[in-house]
Order: C-alpha cells, then structure tokens, then sequence
C-alpha cells in the first residue's frame, strides 16, 4: 500500500504489539476493505456530519463499487469506512443471514479487510442490513448501517429535488400528512407498511429505509448508532444513540405494527417479526421468523431445554 | 357597486384602511417588460378588475401581488391586525405561511391549483396539515363542510379531482384555497372556458363567499361582463402599464384611453 502524503494511513499494528489486536489481511493489490483511505475519510467525515444533525441527508462522493446499485453499495461504503482489525461484521438481508445479498457482502469484507464475521447479533461490532433491524434489542457498542435506496421521504409526493430540500429546510412537512391522509381515506387506516416516514428529533422527516413499520418503534431511542447509506443517491445520514423516532400519524389515526394470527412455525414465537411462504401448489402456506439468527437461537434453547428435562 | 364603500364607511377608521398595498411595481423578463410602475390599493372586502388583453402584464401582476413572483423592482405591503408587512421583504419561511394562510389564489387551469392526484378532500385539507392539523376526523370535517360551502356534492369528498368536470374543478379550488380563512383572494381568469351557465353560478357562489367572508380580491380577466358583475373598481393595462383606473360604472361609462374605449364598444351586448 503506498502512503498519499498529508494523508496518513492508520498504523497497522506490529506483529505480536500491545494487546490481542489482530492484524490488517486485506486483499493483495487492494487497500483493505477495498476503499483508499482518501475515500474512508471523506465517507467519516460525512457521517460525523451526518450524526450532528440527526435526520438530514448529507450529500457525499459516493464511489462505484464492485456490485451493480441497489444491492446496497452505499452501506458497504460506510461499512467499509468504519471497519478496524477488531471489528466483527454481521451482514443481513430481509432479516436472513443466509441469503445471496448477505453472503455476498460477508464474504467481501472477509476477504478485503480480513475481519471476522458471525451470524449472531449480540458478537457483532458492526451489523449492515437490508429492510430489517434484528429482533434482539442493539447494545451501545454497536453500530447498524442501514442500505437505502431512496433516501428522499417526499420523493413519491414531491418530484422537484429543489422543492424538496425547501420543504426539509423549513420543515414544512404538510405535504406528508396529504399522503398519510389518501391512505387513511382510501383504506379507511394508514396502508404505508414498509419505509414508513418518520420524525427524528422532533426534527427532520426520514427515510427509515425500507424496514417494515414492525421494525420503526425500535429506532426509537435505540443505544447503537444508526447510519443510512444510499450510494446511488449518494447520500448519507444517521440517528445517534438515543435519538427520539417518531413515526407520522394522525391523532385519531394512530400508527400501528403489523400483528400476525400465527406464530411462528419453526420457534413458535410470537413477538417477532414473520414472512409468508408458500409451500406447495395447493394454498400451503407457513409462517416463519425473518430474523433466521433470532430464529435459530430460540429453537436451539427449546433443544437444549427439552434435553435438559429428559 | 357601490355597496362595498357603504359596507366599509360604518366600521372602525382604521378597518377602511387598504389590505393590499403596491408600490411601483415593476418586473421585467429580461429586456422585455412584464409589467411597469403599478401601485394600487385594495381596501377591505374590496373587489378589484384588472383587464387587458393577453400579453398586457395581467397574470405577471397577479402572480407578483399574490407573492408567487418576486417583482424585479417595487413592493407590496399587506396589512394584517393593523401591523403592515413587505411581502418580498420577509423571511421565507413566514412569507410561505402567509402566503397559506392569508392569501388564495385560484388559477385559470385547475391543474396549477389543484393536486390532480390527490382526492378532493386531502386537497382541501392541504393547507390545514400544513398548519398543523393533525386530527383525520376534523380535516375530513373540515373539507365536508367546504365542499357544501362551496356547493360541491359531498358524497364526492374521496374522488380524485380528475373525475371532476371544468366548472367542480373550479369550486373545488376555490375551497382549497379559503380553508383556512384568508382575506386576500386572488382570482386568474376563473372563468375562462366554462360555458355560459356554468359562469354564472360560479360568478354568484364567489360574490356570496365574497360577502360572507368579507374577502378582498383581485380578479384578472379579460372578459368585461365577467368583471361587471364581480368587480367594484376597474384597472385597464396596456402593454404592462395601468391606462386607466376607476370605479366599475365610471370606466365602463365614460373611457378615457383609447383602448378602454375600443375594449367596451367591442363588448358583446348579453
């Protein structure tokens, strides 16, 4: 790696320095985790931006990378500017660790930055996500980075970019309550299920990303930090720890969580968050958690329980 | 006509005094003029015509005095519980709320005024969200009632406005824009291509509105039987500048400029 002057690279540490840390093992021919440290610094600096005013869009350089928009090249920018040698990543897609998005994204920053990777949400230092928040509640030490694809809440209701940074600026947000008010005339509740629009710190009108309205309560104060990439509209901005979220709604109209009649057919629990699967041709259908980690930890402890009894 | 003068000489002194003030009124697009040094007055619950023929600086004037565009010279002060305030002067953000609380302005095509994807009661309850409404069952009420007021079928509350015909389309601004109760209306030729009868009920619903609410307005037309029957003073513009300033009877009467008399004789008797 060669150094750019007046941009100092970070140390890699010595072998068998201070301490347990383990050492940078990037990809030959590649700075680690694939951006220039140029890059990761201007990436930093944008979300210190980002994290001052919680709920605004930062405009930042976003750069191509090795995988085509909308499969979440704006998280792994920040992902890739924050990760250290200790870090340990968790990548999920739709709540699953285990799909071709989540894969994929793991596998790059194993193989470019050399850190250590896990499925289970409490070991992660850093979890990057695709439209889902784990079901197991985020600890202060730890940072979600959020993939968006549009992070522009007036886009459907506003087309004018410039009116729309006017009506953030003044926050001037009537025009959201036109939209929440269609649907409530239309529907006879509010039909918005997924990105639904929220205010951070009595601020800012956000895009949570496309989480579903199950997950939003818990952006509400949460202790980890929350940052949104959205490479393709090359933006950025995040929630700092603690923030109040509060999702729009009307007084008499108040916002709801999905509920589900069953629980879920491989852990049996009722307080997460469940995907519809159609099993066969015939109209079979099963309920399942998305959160395959969550899901998985709950049946292993059944096990463990029922083996322990016996 | 004379009945607004009536109305406002048996009130407080300083409630006969203008609303809407225009001080040398100037806009200029590039080298071409929009419209040149206009001033005028508009007292409270006063109805004034501007006419001339297309290209004379009419809607250019509406659109400057209605705070929709910053003029390129001059100002105007609008007088709100006696404090008078530049309407280009303000910050930005208070003009905006001005602008949806104090002032409606109804366009020529229903399609500038209205959200056409929107049903006619979230486009009523526009400028109340934006002020803070926030309660479904008081903007639905809300919109209900102007949609009667303004003699719209309220069974049609939840349809989008494309569904509505040219003269519902109208009303229907109409409505949007008086929600919140302002006392400046701006009208850009409110009746232009509806049909005769049509005209004439939307004509009687704006003076009863007018009346009812003691609404100040300035209507652009180039249609003089329509000014005849809203309008109480005359404004005649000619290539961006006023000719011709006077009470409704008296222009219509007696016209000095030249054009103001070529634009009466030409009048079609009704």
């Amino acid at each position: 790696m060669t150094t750019t002057p007046g941009f100092p690279v970070p140390n890699r540490p010595e072998e068998g320095g201070s301490g347990p840390r383990r050492v940078w093992k990037g990809l030959p021919g590649y700075n680690v985790a694939f951006l220039d440290e140029v890059t990761k610094r201007m990436i930093r600096r944008t979300i210190l931006k980002a994290v001052a005013i919680p709920g605004h869009q930062i405009p930042f350089a976003s750069r191509e990378m090795p995988l085509p928009y909308g499969w979440g090249t704006g998280g792994i920018q920040i992902t890739a500017s924050l990760l250290g040698p200790d870090d340990v990543l968790k990548v999920i897609d739709q709540g699953a660790d285990d799909t071709t998005n989540a894969v994929s994204i793991r596998n790059f920053f194993r193989k470019t930055a050399g850190v250590a990777t896990t499925t289970r949400t409490e070991d992660a230092t850093v979890i990057q996500t695709r439209h889902r928040i784990p079901e197991r509640p985020l600890r202060e030490d730890q940072i979600l980075v959020y993939q968006v694809p549009i992070p522009e809440p007036l886009r459907f209701i506003e087309p004018r970019e410039e009116e729309c940074r006017l009506v953030h600026a003044w926050a001037d947000y009537g025009i959201m309550y036109v939209k929440l008010y269609e649907d409530v005339s239309r529907t006879g509740r509010i039909a918005t299920t997924f990105d639904y629009p929220v205010l951070v710190n009595g601020r800012y009108v956000m895009s949570p990303s496309p989480i579903p309205k199950f997950d939003t309560p818990k952006m509400h104060r949460m202790p980890a930090v929350q940052l949104f990439g959205a490479g393709r509209e090359k933006r950025i901005y995040a929630i700092p720890p603690y923030t109040d979220v509060k999702p729009l709604d009307f007084e008499d109209v108040p916002f709801e969580i999905e509920k589900w009649s069953q629980c879920c057919a491989l852990c049996g629990a009722t307080d997460h968050y469940l995907d519809e699967i159609v099993t066969d041709d015939a109209g079979g259908r099963l309920f399942v958690c998305s959160d395959t980690d969550a899901c998985a930890r709950r049946r292993a402890e059944a096990a463990r329980g029922s083996s322990g009894n016996r | 006509m004379t009945s607004a003068y009536q109305r406002t000489s048996d009130v407080q002194p300083e409630e006969t005094e203008p609303v809407l003030r225009a001080v040398r009124l100037s806009h200029f697009y590039g080298k071409r003029v929009g419209c040149a040094d206009v001033s005028l007055d508009l007292g409270p619950g006063e109805v004034l015509g501007i006419v001339g023929e297309s290209g004379s600086g009419k809607s250019t004037l509406l659109r400057c005095l209605s705070g929709w565009q910053k003029p390129s010279r001059g100002r105007v002060l609008i007088r709100r519980e006696g404090e008078v305030m530049d309407l280009y002067a303000l910050e930005e953000s208070v003009r905006r709320r001005l602008l949806r609380t104090e002032i409606g302005v109804v366009f020529q095509r229903a399609e500038e005024g209205v959200r056409m994807r929107v049903s006619a009661g979230g486009n009523i309850g526009e400028r109340l969200m934006a002020e803070g409404v926030r309660h479904y069952g008081r903007l639905r009420e809300g919109a209900r009632r102007w949609m009667e007021r303004v003699e719209l079928d309220p069974e049609r509350l939840d349809d989008l406005p494309s569904t509505y015909s040219g003269g519902m389309l109208q009303r229907l601004q109409i409505a949007k824009n008086l929600v919140t109760e302002p006392r400046l209306l701006f009208l850009d030729e409110p009746t232009t291509g509806l049909d005769v009868s049509v005209q004439a009920r939307l004509l009687d619903l704006l003076r009863r509105l007018v009346r009812e609410m003691n609404l100040s307005v300035v209507m652009v037309t180039h249609d003089l039987a329509v000014a005849r029957v809203l309008a109480h003073r005359l404004l005649v513009m000619v290539g961006g500048r006023v000719v011709e300033e006077g009470l409704m009877d008296r222009v219509l009467d007696d016209p000095q400029h030249p054009y103001t008399q070529l634009l009466v004789s030409s009048r079609l008797v009704a």
